[in-house]
């Protein structure tokens, strides 16, 4: 196809990242199944979380095939979350502290 | 990839005036996404729902964090009472295998559409559909229990009283994105299997970029709309993925 778009690939390929995907959901419930605490419980939930989050994007939705005008527009905006969640984050630690100042 | 783009004669900036004008003068009959048009407003639909739950999930994380009550623990709270002993998390891992796997039934069906293999893409999406209202059953168990443990919305017996508020409001929306799924999955395999987007007017649009030239339609049937039905299940999907690991497991 001349404008790259159609998405038409082996079925083995769902497969794997089928099999992929339950690897790695079996994966992070183990993290919590083996009681994993501490920096590298959240580093492993996290590292699991975004291959997942990857795979799901890239192959089950097609987007890895699609042209960059398209990765583009719908990749970078999200990426204004994690603004939202730098400015929350620092409002939660405050709020945390004037809260063990005043209502403890 | 020779995308060769096709202006329109018609178009400039001197095509015609009031709101007809302002249409043409925005769009300057230019496609910046070379995609069919049901697939690049599924995908900016999709956009604004990952702000809505990017939102939903930095609220949680406000709240979780400013608190001075313990949170409670998700690994004790969502444990199931099975042989005599506490599996911890039981029930979420099963739904989210549930749901992992109506994603790749949801992918094969979409792989079908484009062979066009009409009746085995319908099966898979109601096969998808399937696993869907199995994962809201277990999220209406899962609810139930916690209510009738004494969960609410302004507080829970094991701790911070956030909790349950942040737990119905972020479940609650992706069970309803759930159900709004399996409808609308249940809706495009049934006009699929009637035939309806085997005509030259079929909806979604079509791959080849409209600018002018006349569609091809000797290939008939459009299955586009499973491709755009599947972004939306594959997205339902991914929250989840979000919603396990940040609330669930963290």
């Amino acid at each position: 196809m001349s404008t790259g778009t159609t998405q038409q690939h082996p079925i083995g390929l769902y497969l794997k990242i089928w099999a992929l995907l339950f690897v790695l959901s079996t994966l992070s419930y183990g993290v919590d199944y083996f009681h994993i605490q501490g920096l590298l419980r959240w580093g492993l939930i996290v590292l699991f979380m975004l291959l997942k989050a990857g795979l799901i994007v890239a192959v089950f939705m097609h987007l890895a095939w699609e042209r960059l005008a398209l990765i583009c527009a719908i990749l970078l905006p999200p990426l204004c979350l994690l603004v939202l969640v730098g400015l929350m984050a620092a409002e939660a630690d405050y709020t945390h502290l004037t809260r063990l100042l005043f209502f403890r | 990839m020779s995308a060769v783009h096709v202006p329109v004669a018609a178009a400039g900036p001197t095509a015609g005036a009031g709101w007809r004008g302002l249409v043409a003068d925005w769009s300057s009959d230019r496609e910046a996404f070379q995609v069919a048009w049901g697939k690049a407003m599924m995908w900016i639909f999709l956009l604004s729902d990952t702000f809505i739950f990017g939102s939903f999930l930095t609220g949680y994380m406000t709240v979780r964090s400013s608190t001075t009550v313990p949170w409670p623990n998700p690994s004790q709270v969502f444990a199931l009472h099975i042989g005599g002993a506490d599996v911890p998390l039981l029930l979420i891992a099963i739904m989210t295998f549930v749901l992992i796997s109506s994603s790749g039934t949801m992918a094969m069906a979409v792989n079908c559409a484009y062979r066009r293999d009409r009746v085995n893409a319908a099966v898979l999406m109601f096969v998808t559909a399937a696993f869907g209202v199995t994962f809201v059953s277990m999220q209406a168990f899962e609810w139930t229990k916690l209510i009738l443990e004494g969960v609410r919305p302004w507080g829970n017996p094991w701790g911070a009283a956030q909790f349950g508020s942040t737990f119905f409001m972020i479940t609650g929306f992706h069970g309803l994105h759930v159900t709004a799924g399996v409808i609308y999955l249940s809706v495009v395999a049934v006009r699929l299997l009637r035939g309806k987007y085997d005509g030259p007017k079929a909806t979604g649009g079509r791959e080849e970029p409209s600018s002018g030239r006349a569609v091809p339609l000797e290939r008939g049937a459009n299955y586009q709309i499973v491709e755009i039905a599947g972004l939306y299940w594959h997205f339902v999907d991914l929250v989840w993925v979000f919603i396990f690991a940040l609330f669930y497991l963290w």
